[in-house]
């Protein structure tokens, strides 16, 4: 199934990546091509099938019961940057 | 001492017990043959620093008599596989630098059992790969063919314990990612009954199929080492409650009373000559062992390939949305700091344009295009759908009374680096035989069965019920036992 570049930029967007023109051309082609192979789904007449959701198998919950979680600092250790109780990022609103 | 990973599993546990080897011994020498073959292998992305400190952790419980069936074995632990204290980066750039703070579940079920923590092994970033050639650290290399791949998604797993480099290793299987790199490196690799093992701290890439898979020189070792980390979870709520066995009563090559189907759709066009000659092999042996083998149908099986890479992708596109640059791993784009140039939104697509590799970035699009408003019934609810009749072609097998599926792993050999990577269908259509298995949640184990006219590994493939596991390895050690050829000596 053929794909415009149009498509291709919304999807990049829905999913926060930058794509250039270059990239933007092969991914379209490349995308195309593999939406082309799994037309062969098309084939199969799957009305009255019920969908698989998830692996098929029960979901099981646990006992509503409060347990520990991490600590602030354990929290923050992995953080590319952050503040006392905090993570620190590029301001959202611009003023 | 005689090289020791060479040896089987239940070879080391003897040694080890017997005192005629220590575990430190042991690991040194593991940690020695890295050093002299993994330059030009890339098994290994690091080494644990405390390798050796386990080590004698693991002789005193031995000295004590405490010891386990795995204590003292090194493991190697694929990277996409949590290690508390030790870097853990799914071979990706964009989780340069975590740290996890605890271990996977399966980790700890390791270290509690008192095996030793060798190292992290390369893969296809974040498990999207069939190859070990979309990694951030560079492509692991076949040992049997350095210009070939090893497979993928666990490469360097499977070549960890192909080299010798360590007995037992841990990889992961979403969609053939432990049975096809087992299928041409030449070792035993198994992908549990989805729900066997715990997910918890496998870093994840599709929920409904990922599972921590096991590789070993042989089916006993893989037994043991499958056996030491099963287990219902309270941290993975698929897990599974369970009195089903993974291993079988005893290894004793018997396969009475076994009835073993192969399905006609995956010994047609397309399968190299070669391995047909070995699924043969391996058909004579079952009959040997007493089983009785049979042609049978799994309808639809072409439909199992796109159906897997629409659902795949779609929960990927899911999973990997945490990557923004916020909480953990790599950050770019936003200018640094609580201020600068860039702005949120332009730190999150930075971060993630140049930490995701490009099968990455494109298994995302494909995915988010499935998901998206107006092809969402389209794409990812028909294959659902499509989900269910892959699934009930077996069960419609396994309620007639077929025991096990005997396929091939791969329709080919090792194919050679570079070779597949601009044909990304090209790429996606060696999972062809093992992405049913996953769709379906059943365990299957990839079997070496000789090697080709060219000397490359070639394998066969044993898919069983569900919870299956006990017979899977029956007949796969009633193969082993009659075929050349095993990767394992019992000095």
């Amino acid at each position: 199934m053929p794909i415009d570049e149009r498509e291709v930029r919304h999807i990049a967007q829905l999913a926060l990546l930058d794509l250039d023109a270059q990239a933007l051309e092969r991914l379209r082609r490349e995308l195309g091509s593999i939406l082309d192979y799994v037309a062969l789904l098309d084939q199969l007449d799957v009305d009255d099938v019920p969908p698989t959701r998830g692996a098929g198998t029960e979901r099981r919950l646990r006992d509503d019961t409060e347990s520990t979680s991490l600590a602030v600092a354990e929290a923050l250790c992995n953080a590319p940057d952050s503040a006392e109780d905090h993570f620190r990022v590029p301001r959202v609103i611009k003023g | 001492m005689t090289d020791p990973a060479r040896l089987s599993a239940s070879g080391i546990r003897a040694r080890l017990d017997e005192g005629r080897a220590s575990s430190v011994e042991l690991t040194r020498a593991c940690l020695e043959r890295v050093r002299r073959a993994d330059g030009e292998l890339g098994a290994f992305v690091r080494l644990n620093p405390e390798a050796e400190r386990e080590a004698e952790e693991a002789d005193r419980l031995i000295r004590e008599g405490r010891a386990g069936p795995l204590t003292g074995i090194p493991v190697a632990v694929k990277d996409n596989i949590n290690t508390a204290g030790l870097e853990t980066g799914a071979g990706s750039s964009v989780l340069a630098g975590f740290v996890p703070l605890r271990d996977a579940t399966v980790v700890a079920r390791l270290r509690r059992a008192g095996a030793v923590v060798l190292g992290k092994t390369n893969l296809d970033e974040f498990g999207m790969g069939s190859s070990t050639e979309n990694s951030a650290h560079g492509p692991t290399r076949n040992p049997n063919d350095l210009e070939r791949v090893p497979g993928g998604s666990s490469g360097g797993s499977a070549v960890a314990v192909a080299a010798g480099m360590a007995p037992l290793a841990l990889g992961s299987d979403t969609g053939g990612s432990v049975r096809q790199p087992a299928a041409f490196c030449g070792v035993v690799g198994i992908k549990p009954t989805y729900g066997r093992v715990s997910r918890s701290g496998l870093i994840a890439f599709a929920s409904s199929l990922d599972q921590v898979g096991v590789f070993a020189a042989d089916v006993e070792g893989a037994a043991l080492l499958l056996d030491g980390i099963s287990g219902e979870d309270a941290g993975d709520q698929t897990s599974l409650s369970t009195d089903a066995p993974v291993t079988p009563a005893t290894f004793d090559g018997d396969a009475h009373g076994l009835r073993v189907g192969i399905p006609r759709e995956y010994v047609g066009a397309g399968l190299d000559a070669g391995i047909r000659g070995g699924i043969d092999a391996a058909a004579d042996a079952l009959s040997a062992a007493g089983a009785a083998v049979e042609e049978v149908s799994l309808p639809h099986t072409r439909y199992a390939v796109p159906t897997y890479y629409l659902i795949a992708t779609a929960e990927a596109s899911s999973n990997l949305s945490r990557y923004d640059g916020v909480r953990f791993g790599a950050r770019s784009g936003g200018g640094g700091g609580g201020g600068g140039g860039g702005d949120l939104p332009q730190m999150y697509r930075g971060t993630r344009t140049q930490g995701f590799g490009p099968e990455v970035q494109r298994r995302i699009l494909l995915g988010t295009f499935a998901l998206s408003s107006g092809y969402y019934d389209a794409f990812y609810g028909k294959a659902q759908r499509a989900r269910t009749l892959v699934r009930r072609d077996f069960e419609e097998l396994f309620d007639r009374g077929v025991d096990l599926l005997l396929t091939p792993t791969t329709p080919t050999p090792a194919f050679r680096l570079g070779e597949k990577l601009d044909d990304p269908v090209g790429m996606y259509l060696s999972d062809v035989y093992t992405v049913t298995a996953s769709l379906a949640g059943l365990p299957a184990l990839s079997l070496p069965v000789g090697l080709t006219g060219d000397g490359l590994p070639m394998a066969c493939q044993l898919i069983g019920s569900h919870l299956g596991e006990a017979t899977v390895f029956r007949a796969a050690f009633a193969i082993e036992s009659r075929l050349t050829g095993t990767g394992a000596s019992d000095a």
